[in-house]
């Protein structure tokens, strides 16, 4: 048996991969559910229910989708340019964590909210810009690559929370319980619905996707940055400057990780735990996946990430299957895609 | 007499592609067949096919009368089938006896003999005069030692049938006659031979029968002492192909100028302080063995990389920066080496790899936003005006053939109406009638004024489009000879780093202006 | 100043580098053997959490604990051998397919856990490996007890050391998985299958790193709790870069590394006036600073993370 490439990858099997991928990790965790003693049919059915059958239930969904959209975007134009940053979770900490920083400076209290809300946003991406910069700058001065770093920081930057939220950023009036002081009022997200949890962290999240699919479609430093991950050495000798793009390519992914972080707190919480993120940096690496990197398809592979996220948790309850099956079906739904993917520019001969 | 070894009626498709079409051939004790075709013939999958590597659709082989079973290579080997790939399937990080002995005992043995190893292969290496040192980490080692390499790992296996896949691509001329000898001495020890190649003059001189293979078809077979060089390329071709000649040269100003060039060379060889002159309607060709700085020059012209000390001059001025888009801004247009890895990206579209160094430009982008309409109409005229076959504006670029991918390159340098063109290897890998389209843009560019530096290893090219010709030896350049002066042995001793009799030649045509 | 000293002059320092180190020493030579055979295997993370649920579940569920490493072996070797079927055949991204084992085998692992023990307050226990005292050497003083009364699955790590050295280096198979890191083509030109080596390559290579997140469960801890590992393995993905892929070299940087952790550890119970984290951290920061040290110096095998097809170059 062998594998040969297809001289034209169909545009219908393109996009039936990522539908195909969900559907057979589906009936993976499906059979799961089952040797757990449940009806996986009935647990889907709880599924979508927790996740869409209630006002309640689509906010959350909707609420947890925004930081995904963006770690998946993270994720996304980075590999895009074959940057490996795998280290959106630990951007995403520290970009929560510059909010409330920046709420300490005494000045912050007296400026009017949106400008608040801009400064609290650019400083949360900057965070993670830098988080990422380190990696990059490491693998461009010295040639270290990038995966295992990015992943070590991970576990820097949440210890670095640690050591703030308990040290100089510990909130006085939490009673002992490590977490930072809050945003300034003047910094927290509009809600978007009345007694829910769903902020305008959504809309940022969405007009993100579109910037960055214009920018990736529309622009030089798009088609440079696609150039020097596809080829780097035929881009370099088109005169793509690699370092510098990578550079750019690193600030933009770093910063929408960081901006997760910062709108997750502006818009949720309203403090940083180090219980702030159940895995939004990794889940971005799948969510990235699973839109083939396209970054408009993010959202909606972001959403089915927090379809199954929320509506697992529900379903749990009822069923007591672990929630876990979530975490589940979504890394498995990553391997799939990447099979999905090869069938449809590969095809299998004898 | 049954023969060594008998192909017959292989048949091997690739989806729609019929790489060979009922191939059959023998080989006889002690001959050495020459496989003869151009590329994309078939013959590297006919040998893939011998050697297990691939599964034929149809047909058989034999060793000695016993079939071979498909998609075997084990069995290849025992059967006595040595193969010496055209890319080395070598090791670099391994020693020599390590990437000799890999597979020849079985592999769950808990100890290796390395001592028996090296005892075989001392022997061999004496008897059939391949020296090799066995501790030598193969990274160390020169193309030539490679081969050598390659070949001992055939022997070693005992192979009484060796293919090698066009064993000169990649040696000078000197190792290609020593590497001959080799041969004869093989079969000399009852060694038979298959020699892939697509250059005549070594088919003629090595071996003793030759098979010619078309579009993966055997199209005709000939002792090598019944026929002639013309008769074997116009087999080969299918047609007659004239290359177009050179017109007379009506040399211009200076238009680039390199003097006392010092480049420590990022990875590839160094340039040691070259000087050079380059007029408008004029081409200079640049020949050498590979790997003695023909890269690093055509790198440094491209605005890939900035000189250590010494200057270079373009139409005068010297470049302050060396970078690609200050290069092609002041009118250096740029044909790479390696159209694949250097000159395309695969799976961009058409379109992107024809704009892709000039985006930019005002022509192709705006305030850091490409103009698309632009940049495909201008990537249409390409496609129109350059014959790009196979191409559509958004069709990936991974598609198209070798000499497609070219005319691609050619038509996106030359539509930005350079001064100069740097033409690296601008031929390797194509076959006769795309070469023929290839130089005739090279002689068209220089007709319209422009200089051409043409870097090249083919010397037939180098004397049909040069007006001057240089050597690159060890990161410098020889005295520049006139190219009606050429001939092989003349350019082989410039090659070599002998260079008085050129210095001769130089001298005079001095005297005469 | 005496108390830096005083912890370095402590048994039980030098006793527990051995024991930090064991699950490192087993991942660090998966994760060599993977990629002397040309594959990265990034799911190590997710195949340690994988091993350390799996061995401590059987131990829990009544097998005895050399099945519960057993188990904990092929469970590794099973999620190696979905990593190297994406990999190898089919040649997808190492990078990205090795994250989605790491999420597909963590999470697949919580599941089972969840499970098998819904919920506890606290984590049940099992009986863990005890030291094995080897009988005269024990006696020795000061290196007696370092050495010599640590748990046997300590000492099976040390031997794996030797035991992989002498597979790569003498034997044919080792050859042969050497070249398949550096030259796959090579390897298939002397008539071996590449698919097939780097397939049981990578399989066995796997079956240490379950076998390393096992010990945590077996015998530094007794229980398992979800991200127990911590970042083991891509601190073992680091430490094989520092090893420049030799296994000896690979024993070396997990002493070392356990080294600096135990010292670490102790320091935080002496010093004041320094957070805990900056401590923690110091695992993490080391590993980056390892790969810095070693990033141009190592001599990477050529082929790694390159698929192989035939008939592609």
């Amino acid at each position: 048996m062998r594998f040969e490439r297809r001289d034209h990858p169909s545009r219908l099997l393109t996009v039936l991969a990522p539908i195909g991928a969900i559907l057979a990790a589906l009936v993976v965790a499906g059979l799961l559910i089952a040797i757990a003693g449940a009806n996986p049919i009935r647990a889907y059915g709880l599924i979508l229910k927790g996740a869409f059958g209630s006002r309640l239930g689509l906010s959350e969904t909707l609420t947890r989708a925004t930081p995904l959209i963006l770690t998946g975007l993270a994720a996304a134009v980075a590999f895009r340019a074959r940057l490996w940053n795998i280290g959106g979770e630990g951007q995403l900490y520290l970009g929560a964590l510059a909010a409330p920083a920046l709420g300490m400076i005494p000045i912050m209290a007296s400026l009017p909210a949106p400008i608040t809300i801009l400064l609290c946003l650019a400083v949360g991406a900057i965070a993670g810009m830098i988080l990422l910069l380190i990696p990059l700058g490491l693998r461009l001065r010295f040639g270290v690559d990038e995966v295992v770093t990015t992943l070590l920081l991970n576990f820097v930057a949440v210890l670095f929370v640690s050591l703030m939220i308990e040290g100089a950023m510990k909130d006085p009036l939490a009673f002992g319980w490590p977490q930072s002081v809050p945003v300034p009022d003047s910094a927290i997200l509009p809600k978007l619905m009345e007694r829910t949890r769903l902020h305008a962290g959504l809309l940022i999240a969405l007009a993100m996707s579109v910037a960055v699919w214009w920018l990736q479609a529309r622009t030089v430093f798009g088609m440079r940055a696609r150039a020097a991950g596809l080829n780097p050495r035929a881009a370099a000798f088109a005169g793509v400057p690699l370092g510098r793009t990578l550079i750019a390519v690193a600030c933009l992914s770093g910063g929408l990780a960081g901006l997760a972080g910062a709108i997750e707190v502006m818009g949720v919480k309203g403090y940083v735990t180090t219980d702030l993120s159940p895995s939004y940096g990794y889940s971005g690496i799948v969510i990235a996946m699973l839109a083939n990197l396209n970054p408009i398809g993010v959202i909606g592979a972001a959403l089915f990430s927090a379809v199954m996220f929320v509506g697992a948790d529900s379903m749990s309850r009822a069923l007591s299957i672990p929630s876990y099956i979530a975490d589940v079906t979504v890394a498995l739904s990553l391997l799939t895609m990447l099979v999905a993917i090869f069938l449809a520019q590969y095809r299998i001969r004898r | 007499m049954t023969p060594v070894l008998e192909l017959s009626g292989i048949t091997k498709r690739f989806g729609h592609v019929t790489a060979n079409e009922d191939v059959s051939l023998h080989l006889d004790k002690g001959e050495i067949v020459s496989l003869l075709g151009e590329n994309g013939a078939g013959k590297t999958t006919l040998m893939s096919i011998l050697f297990g590597h691939y599964t034929a659709d149809e047909g058989t082989v034999r060793v000695e009368g016993q079939e071979l079973p498909p998609g075997r290579s084990r069995a290849a080997i025992r059967a006595g089938v040595g193969m010496v790939h055209q890319h080395f399937a070598l090791a670099p990080n391994l020693t020599v006896l390590e990437n000799v002995m890999t597979g020849t005992e079985p592999l769950w043995k808990l100890r290796s003999d390395r001592a028996a190893g090296r005892r075989k292969l001392v022997d061999l290496s004496a008897r059939f005069g391949l020296k090799v040192e066995p501790d030598a980490r193969v990274s160390d080692l020169s193309v030539g030692e490679c081969q050598r390499v390659e070949i001992l790992k055939a022997l070693y296996n005992d192979a009484r049938i060796l293919i090698l896949d066009e064993p000169t691509a990649v040696l000078t001329a000197q190792e290609a006659e020593s590497l001959f000898a080799t041969l004869r001495q093989m079969t000399g020890e009852g060694l038979s031979l298959i020699f892939i190649s697509h250059k005549l003059h070594e088919v003629m001189s090595a071996s003793d029968r030759v098979v010619v293979l078309r579009r993966g078809k055997v199209v005709a077979e000939r002792r090598t002492s019944d026929t002639t060089r013309e008769e074997l390329a116009e087999l080969m071709v299918g047609r007659k192909v004239e290359r177009p000649a050179r017109p007379p040269a009506t040399p211009g100003a200076v238009l680039l100028e390199g003097v006392d060039l010092h480049v420590s060379g990022k990875g590839g060889a160094s340039l040691q302080g070259i000087s050079f002159k380059l007029r408008a309607g004029e081409t200079l060709g640049i020949i050498g063995v590979s790997g003695n700085g023909q890269t690093t020059l055509a790198g440094l012209v491209s605005g890939l990389m900035a000189p250590d000390s010494g200057a270079l001059l373009v139409k005068g001025q010297t470049v302050a920066t060396h970078d690609v888009p200050h290069a092609i801004a002041a009118g250096i247009g740029r044909i790479p080496e390696d159209r694949n890895a250097e000159g395309t990206i695969g799976d961009m579209a058409t379109w992107e790899n024809a704009v892709l160094e000039r985006i930019w430009s005002p022509d192709f982008s705006r305030r850091g936003v490409v103009r698309r309409a632009a940049a495909r109409s201008a990537t249409e005229d390409i496609i129109k005006g350059y014959d790009v076959r196979g191409a559509t504006v958004d069709g990936r670029i991974r598609l198209l053939s070798g000499g497609n991918m070219q005319k691609l390159i050619l038509g996106r340098v030359l539509e930005a109406g350079p001064d100069i063109l740097v033409a690296a290897q601008p031929s390797r890998g194509l076959d006769e009638g795309a070469i023929a389209g290839v130089h005739e843009r090279l002689l068209e560019a220089r007709g319209r004024g422009a200089g051409v530096l043409l870097i090249s290893e083919d010397l037939d090219e180098v004397i049909a489009l040069s007006d001057n010709i240089r050597a690159i030896v060890n990161g410098r350049l020889s005295p520049a000879i006139p190219a009606e002066r050429a001939n092989a042995q003349l350019l082989g001793l410039m090659m070599a780093g002998d260079w008085s009799a050129a210095e001769a030649i130089e001298a005079e045509n001095t005297h005469a202006i | 100043m005496s108390v830096f000293l005083d912890i370095l002059a402590s048994v039980g320092m030098w006793e527990a580098v051995l024991r930090i180190a064991t699950p490192l020493i087993l991942g660090t030579l998966g994760v060599l053997l993977c990629e002397r055979v040309g594959v990265l295997n990034l799911g190590i993370e997710g195949i340690m959490t994988f091993g350390a649920m799996i061995g401590w579940l059987t131990v829990y569920s009544g097998g005895d604990l050399w099945t519960g490493m057993l188990v904990a072996a092929l469970g590794g070797a099973m999620f190696g051998f979905l990593h190297a079927l994406l990999t190898v055949p089919l040649g997808l991204s190492q990078h990205v397919t090795g994250l989605g084992i790491t999420l597909f085998a963590s999470s697949f692992s919580y599941y089972v856990f969840r499970l098998a023990v819904p919920t506890a307050s606290s984590p049940p226990t099992v009986e863990p490996f005890r030291p094995l005292e080897i009988p005269l050497f024990a006696d020795i003083p000061f290196l007696g007890p370092v050495l010599f009364n640590q748990t046997a699955p300590t000492y099976l790590a040390l031997v794996m050391v030797a035991l992989l050295a002498w597979v790569l280096y003498r034997t044919p198979l080792g050859l042969a998985i050497r070249m398949a890191g550096e030259n796959p083509h090579a390897v298939d030109a002397q008539g071996i299958d590449p698919i097939w080596l780097r397939i049981g390559t990578i399989m066995a290579g796997s079956a240490l790193m379950g076998m390393g997140g096992a010990f945590l469960t077996l015998a530094a801890f007794n229980s398992f709790f979800p991200t127990m590992i911590q970042g083991r393995g891509w601190i073992c993905v680091a430490l094989v870069v520092f090893a420049s892929w030799r296994p000896a070299r690979a024993l070396l940087g997990a002493l070392l590394f356990a080294f600096f952790d135990a010292y670490q550890l102790r320091l935080q119970t002496v010093v004041e006036g320094v957070p805990y984290q900056l401590f923690l951290m110091l695992p993490y920061v080391l590993s980056i600073v390892a790969l810095i040290l070693m990033a141009r110096r190592a001599r990477v095998p050529q082929a790694l993370m390159q698929p192989y097809r035939r008939g592609e170059r």
